[in-house]
């Protein structure tokens, strides 16, 4: 953790230098802060009257905890769709055939472009008309469709880009052990692009977790538009959706964990030491 | 095809995307600048800058968009008074673009650490025997190649970030996003239409950055 | 559960191109087959979920004047309580579920207007809004749209109800639009805008909320008609049954009762020249 190549571990006087920074910074943060607060008393926002009916049961019960199992229930799905899609995706744009490269390609870049909110109402409507799906599931499907395709296309250029950045000695070593390239690209390229890519796809899974408030137009009922029915209902949306960030923040700052955690595990599944080589100057991912 | 010539008559909507293209135009550059040094606070000697930068990416990419940008103009205008032009207007243009620069920075602060993570360790310690102190191994040898390692990551987020320009409706500005709503709600009849026109335009101004960022990606590769 | 929603993306995706082909030209019969779906035994109602005093879902109950007369509306049909579905139906998707018959009525502060009548049907109207102003409870500069001018004026993001304000009463008024109305009214209270625009029976739900109560006044003077109807599928076989039931709620007394119980702590009172207002026949 400590033993950064980028530098000297700082001596005494930066050490003291650092100590005096951080006072003068912490004491400006702090001011800002209580002077904001202020403001914000005067005006009102701060009023228990406003705060308080969001620490009643009705609130968890009726609005901030089925959005919540909501916003999971259609994430967790589309995390996993996606993160099919773009491995799938993700291998086609390196395939040795180039009617494959070109096509994946097209996907991608296409699902990259369309606004996911469009894409989502599209299913909406567009799925009724099918009758596959028993309407109540309707919404569920349509942002689970819309966010696995854009995520998917972005999980799929990751890919790419990753593989595209690793060291060559890589591949060759693979092949030379007698592995064919499919095989040098999914048990030796792909999971150190994935590690190298990490912070990045971390990234994306927070958005796709968010994104489900998209599904807001199409009345699914997740987390934000709870939160925003809630402080509607009550008169204090601001309040309202400052409880909601504050949930956000919190699940998805466990599933970057969760996420960490398990590129962890990749990581030692790789051949041999295959951090050493590549994604070496890992500062806050290294998990050991 | 009548429909879309009547709908370009009834609504400005080549104006609407203009707004788009303004608002990521302005937030690319400043969230370029904010996650840059965000991402060498996260790598730097300073413990108490690295806990900045993570504390700061923890909060602001965990927040939705919405959240953020309702915040900048109820809290910080609404509450607190703080305006960024005498135009009323104009106002609200800045305070979408501060809450799509300080959300998206945290989003290029970890496009930029996946690139570092491509920079092998070797060069660093090059660098190191060398005699470059941090600052200078970060400017001249880190962070060059770690662009080049983060063209494909950072494309994903411009993208994202023009779809999100989306978002500063709820900043009151108006954009493609509340014009789609207004179309809809007074063309009913045509909403097939409209989503065809909002869909392509977006389709237009962001496939030219995917092909774009893919060719440079694999342009600026660095041979290894 | 993972393969089954796979193989529905995958037919989705297929029939994507399919979709985009020929929904521009069957809005006439996707809507009144799905009436009969569960045997008659329930009905969808689509309502409005977050506009209190209208259309609210708090936990499991529904409330609203909207609610009380889709249910009214709906006894008067054969339904008990228990037997119908409320349906969230916002305003973008409004067409749309009458359309795929995602549900058979909508009661969600649903303007009767020409572009919607091509592609559905309504009955009624049950109620007559239009625009107005609320203020601050203490504000007595603003009378109606004119005073706005030089003035900050707030309303939701793509709704021309502002820009209506600006173009035909005060052009020099400042818009701020927001994502909903309680941000609206949110910026109200804390005096940095001074009115809030819509109709004036949702402005009086907004100021029925208890957290909002002696706060905020609807003005008064509505300056626009809204004609709030019942969205059925085009052509659907129920038109003359609601239009009878909104007749009989408006004669015996629970049409007022149910704006009193609703939106009647605001001390709003709807336009008296145009309420109770007349059905029109169904065509």
């Amino acid at each position: 953790m400590s033993g950064s190549v980028l530098f000297d571990a700082p001596g005494p006087r930066a050490r003291r230098r650092m100590v005096w920074v951080n006072l003068v910074a912490t004491i400006v943060v702090a001011g800002i802060g209580a002077y904001a607060l202020v403001l914000l008393n005067e005006k009102g926002q701060l009023d228990a009257a406003l705060w308080k009916p969001l620490f009643t049961a009705n609130a968890w019960q009726n609005f901030f905890l089925p959005g919540l199992k909501q916003t999971l229930v259609a994430a967790g799905l589309s995390i996993v769709t996606a993160g099919i899609f773009g491995f799938v995706f993700g291998l086609g744009r390196l395939s040795a055939s180039r009617t494959v490269r070109w096509l994946a390609g097209g996907v991608v870049e296409f699902f990259r472009a369309v606004p996911v909110l469009i894409m989502m109402v599209f299913f909406y409507m567009a799925l009724p008309r099918l009758d596959l799906i028993s309407p109540p599931d309707v919404p569920l499907v349509s942002v689970v469709l819309g966010l696995t395709l854009y995520n998917g296309a972005v999980f799929a250029e990751l890919v790419r880009s990753g593989v595209h950045n690793l060291p060559r000695g890589q591949r060759e070593a693979a092949l030379a052990i007698g592995l064919r390239r499919p095989q040098s690209l999914r048990l030796v390229e792909v999971p150190q692009a994935l590690i190298a890519m990490l912070p990045a796809i971390a990234s994306q899974l927070v958005v796709i977790l968010k994104d489900t408030a998209l599904g807001a137009i199409v009345t699914y009922p997740e987390l934000l538009s709870a939160a925003r029915r809630f402080g509607s209902g009550n008169g204090n949306i601001l309040q309202s959706l400052v409880i909601a960030a504050l949930v956000f923040i919190l699940i998805n700052w466990l599933l970057t964990r969760v996420a960490e955690a398990l590129a962890g595990r990749v990581g030692r599944r790789t051949a041999g030491r295959a951090r050493v080589e590549a994604p070496s100057m890992a500062v806050e991912t290294a998990t050991s | 095809m009548d429909d879309f010539g009547s709908l370009f008559d009834e609504f400005d909507v080549l104006g609407a995307f203009w707004v788009n293209i303004q608002l990521t135009f302005w937030a690319a550059i400043f969230a370029m600048v904010l996650g840059t040094l965000l991402a060498v606070m996260r790598i730097s000697p300073v413990p108490s800058l690295r806990w900045a930068g993570t504390t700061y990416v923890t909060l602001l990419r965990n927040t939705p968009l919405t959240v953020i940008i309702v915040f900048c103009v109820l809290g910080l205008w609404g509450q607190l008074g703080i305006t960024l032009s005498s135009d009323f207007q104009r106002n609200f243009f800045w305070l979408s673009v501060l809450g799509l620069t300080v959300y998206h920075a945290a989003f290029v602060c970890e496009a930029l650490r996946s690139g570092v993570n491509t920079v092998p360790v070797g060069q660093a310690e090059a660098a190191r025997a060398i005699g470059l102190d941090f600052g200078a191994s970060a400017r001249l040898v880190i962070l060059p190649q770690a662009f080049r390692g983060a063209v494909a990551p950072l494309g994903n987020v411009l993208i994202a970030l023009t779809k999100n320009s989306t978002v500063a409706a709820a900043g009151s500005v108006a954009e493609t996003s509340g014009l789609m709503r207004e179309m809809i709600e007074f063309r009913p009849d045509v909403i097939v239409a409209i989503f065809l026109i909002f869909a392509i335009g977006f389709v237009i101004l962001v496939v030219p950055m995917g092909l774009a960022t893919t060719s440079l990606s694999r342009r600026w590769s660095v041979a290894r | 559960m993972r393969t089954r929603l796979m193989a529905a993306a995958m037919v989705a995706a297929g029939a994507l191109t399919l979709a985009a082909c020929s929904s521009d030209d069957d809005p006439g019969d996707g809507g009144t087959g799905d009436g009969g779906g569960g045997g008659g035994d329930t009905i969808r109602i689509g309502i409005k979920f977050d506009q209190p005093g209208l259309g609210f879902k708090d936990g499991d109950t529904y409330t609203g004047f909207d609610v009380d007369v889709a249910k009214y509306v709906a006894g008067e049909l054969g339904y008990t309580e228990d037997q119908i579905e409320f349906v969230e139906s916002p305003s973008a998707q409004r067409e749309t579920m009458l359309q795929n018959g995602q549900v058979d009525l909508i009661f969600a502060t649903y303007s009767i207007t020409d572009e919607r009548k091509e592609v559905v049907s309504f009955a009624g109207p049950y109620f007559v809004a239009g625009q107005d102003l609320l203020v601050a409870a203490d504000d007595t500069t603003i009378t109606g749209p004119e005073d706005l001018e030089g003035k900050n004026l707030c309303s939701v993001t793509g709704s021309t109800s502002a820009q209506r304000i600006k173009d035909e009463y005060a052009a020099g008024t400042n818009l701020l639009e927001q994502p909903g109305y309680s941000e609206c009214v949110t910026a109200l209270t804390a005096g940095t805008v001074d009115a809030v625009t819509t109709d004036d029976i949702i402005l009086a739900g907004l100021a029925s909320i208890p957290a909002n109560e002696g706060k905020v006044k609807v003005v008064g003077n509505p300056f626009s008609e809204e004609n709030y109807g019942v969205g059925m599928p085009k052509d659907s076989d129920r038109c003359q049954a609601v239009t009878d039931a909104i007749t009989k709620m408006l004669g015996d007394g629970a049409w007022q009762k149910a704006l009193d119980d609703n939106v009647g702590a605001s001390g709003y009172v709807p336009n008296a020249d145009l309420n109770p207002p007349e059905p029109a026949a169904c065509e």
